[in-house]
């Protein structure tokens, strides 16, 4: 065996892979609940991937089959059911897992020197999977994907001058048909899942490039021992490999309740709508994006404007890229950071849920207030953040971590 | 720290839920479904063959499938609800979809409005839905078929049950919305009885509703009944694995 292994190794470097990433990476030892989320997310994407190869093979990209192949799968298909609804209620455990993942890096502020580029490329893994979501939602072809679709690629059309030309070019057709489900059906099954799958390697080895962050926000490479071991940090193998299945199986029973008993999650990640074969003639009442999407559909709604409400949805997305630098404080930890910087996160956090909620409803003049309200507070975060961030008065911060 | 989390569950709780937007007017009552009941599924099944299917297909649905879930022979199945032919002249066979003769432009000249495949209404639309469309049918005599329909205004669809409920007409009472008064729909008054009496009636709308939540997602009952036995895996397994987590941090200070 040892024989093997060492054969191996003469021709890659496979002890050497295990060691640093696992056996040998030192991670802080006092993670908390928080930092379940980023191998959560990664046991996900393993589940999404899975279970989309399982669904190809009966699925039909085609704007006549598309619908009654999702059925013939639910129906006809030996566990068929069981496939689909694992990939629907991962779509929306990706997102779940996702965001709780950003905000862990909000509050301990990991994203700062030396970790900007592990912020980076988890914000454009964000933008993969939101683009990823967006498209598989088009393939079950129901009335929901249609308009909800139309919706969106109509927002480009809000651009000056190319805006017209651009969505023919994003549909292939110059309404939502065939051509489009069957380009979205290639991003969704090949080329994105490729890009997730890059940006999610470039994540990792930057992040042990430079080391986890921790609730403290301390280096713990400050602190080494005679042999160059973190005094505070603990091998990622075997410690929170066993944690994180511990962690692992918490979460599948949160995602087993979803898909066993509420797989439609009542409406909000299969929409009623789209128990409804598409009708490029019939508009639904109600058009809503489905959960992930809503508090950054809310701030576009918020803005009378069509060009000005796509700006600020952009915006609302392309400020979380600049984090490293919109935040000036040398303290990562909110445990040590001043009360102005606890109210500001609240704020935000509180104006992400409230905007999702209102993008679910009709909008009434009372509620189009209040998106226009909490949009101004999901901006003010950026703003009271860069100013008041670079001369905080934070605590003092320990040397070594807090168990 | 805490206090971000205990805000964040306070804001999410606080937040009203969103019903099943209904379009068309009257409240929706409770369907009395019960997807376990085989007894009423059988019933549904009858009354879902005899009124519905022939002018509404439910074409992602097998007529098998039903015998096999409903704890019915196919014989059974066959008698019950085949009454067509392939093009050959060979009875259509028991593994085939439940699809209809009538084709869309028949229906359009016959009813105005393509008939909708009923597979998937019980999910689009709610049990409760079609519990109580099927039972807000009154006498219109500006309506071409003679009904109208308090849950769907202006429905192309004639009242089938009309036998069996009898007609009733519509009751209205006058109600101020702000200053303007409108009329409102107040319930309904027999004129003529079916039949079957009003609690026949809605037992039947019951059983049928039941059907066709049934065929809007076949796999319900086995769903449910995995659903379990996967929860009371992960419970076991998550007691192992929170064992051997304390095991090896033991030596973590």
């Amino acid at each position: 065996m040892s024989n093997l292994l060492g054969w191996i190794d003469q021709r890659f470097p496979l002890t050497k892979l295990w060691n640093e990433h696992l056996a040998e990476y030192y991670a802080p030892k006092n993670f908390n609940f928080w930092y379940f989320f980023g191998s959560l997310a990664l046991l996900v994407l393993v589940i999404q991937i899975v279970s989309g190869i399982f669904l190809t093979m009966h699925y039909k990209p085609d704007g006549a089959t598309a619908f009654a192949s999702v059925e013939y799968i639910m129906r006809d298909v030996p566990y068929g059911w069981l496939i689909r609804y694992i990939h629907s209620t991962g779509a929306t455990a990706f997102f779940v897992v996702v965001y709780l993942h950003m905000l862990r890096g909000l509050m301990y502020g990991s994203y700062k020197q030396p970790r900007e580029l592990i912020w980076l490329f988890g914000m454009f893994i964000y933008l993969a999977l939101m683009a990823e979501a967006f498209m598989g939602y088009l393939l079950p072809w129901g009335q929901m994907s249609y308009w909800g679709a139309q919706v969106i690629i109509s927002l480009f059309g809000a651009i000056p001058v190319i805006g017209d030309d651009l969505t023919l070019w994003i549909r292939g057709d110059f309404v939502i048909g065939d051509a489009t489900l069957n380009r979205f059906f290639a991003l969704h099954v090949i080329a994105l899942p490729f890009v997730l799958v890059f940006l999610v390697i470039a994540h990792i080895i930057a992040l042990h490039e430079v080391g986890s962050n921790n609730p403290d926000g301390i280096e713990i490479k400050k602190n080494k021992d005679a042999n160059g071991i973190p005094l505070d940090g603990i091998p990622f193998h075997p410690y929170y490999s066993v944690k994180d299945i511990a962690g692992v199986v918490v979460f599948l029973f949160f995602f087993s309740v979803i898909l066993f008993y509420f797989p439609d999650g009542g409406g909000y990640m299969l929409e009623h709508a789209n128990f409804i074969a598409s009708d490029p003639l019939k508009t639904p009442e109600h058009i809503a994006p489905v959960w992930y999407f809503t508090p950054f559909y809310a701030i576009l709604r918020a803005v009378p404007d069509k060009l000005m409400g796509v700006g600020a949805m952009f915006a609302a997305i392309a400020l979380l890229f600049f984090m490293p630098w919109i935040d000036r404080c040398k303290v990562k930890s909110v445990r040590y950071r001043s009360r102005i910087y606890k109210a500001n996160l609240t704020m935000f956090v509180i104006s992400f849920v409230v905007l999702g909620w209102l993008a679910m409803q009709p909008a009434t003049p009372m509620l189009t207030l209040m998106s226009q309200l909490f949009s101004f507070f999901y901006f003010a975060f950026f703003v009271v953040l860069f100013i008041t961030s670079k001369n905080e008065n934070t605590k003092p911060v320990p040397d070594r971590v807090t168990s | 720290m805490k206090k971000i989390i205990i805000l964040l569950m306070a804001a999410v709780i606080s937040m009203p839920m969103v019903a099943t937007a209904a379009s068309g007017g009257a409240p929706l009552l409770t369907a009395p479904i019960d997807i376990n009941d085989k007894e009423s599924l059988r019933r549904g099944a009858k009354a879902f063959a005899d009124y519905c299917y022939s002018c509404h297909a439910a074409s992602f649905m097998r007529f098998n499938r039903i015998a096999k879930d409903l704890e019915m022979s196919e014989d059974e199945v066959r008698e019950m609800m085949i009454h067509t032919r392939g093009k050959k002249g060979d009875p259509t066979k028991i593994g085939e979809l439940m699809k209809v003769s009538m084709t869309e432009d028949y229906a359009k000249n016959a009813f105005g409005t393509a008939v909708p495949d009923l597979s998937l209404t019980a999910r689009a639309r709610g049990a409760d839905w079609v519990y109580t469309y099927l039972r807000s049918f009154y006498v219109d005599p500006y309506r071409p078929t003679g009904f109208n329909n308090a849950v769907f205004a202006d429905v192309g669809m004639p009242h089938v049950l009309w036998s069996l409920q009898g007609l009733q007409e519509p009751v209205y009472k006058k109600v101020m919305h702000g200053n303007v008064e409108v009329e409102e729909l107040d319930g309904f008054e027999q004129i003529q009885a079916g039949t079957l009496s009003r609690v026949e009636y809605d037992m039947f709308l019951g059983d049928l509703t039941n059907f066709m939540v049934y065929i809007a997602e076949p796999v319900q009952v086995e769903r449910r009944s995995l659903g379990w036995k996967v929860l009371l895996f992960l419970i076991v397994f998550f007691g192992f694995a929170y064992a051997l987590k304390k095991e090896y941090w033991k030596d973590v200070h």
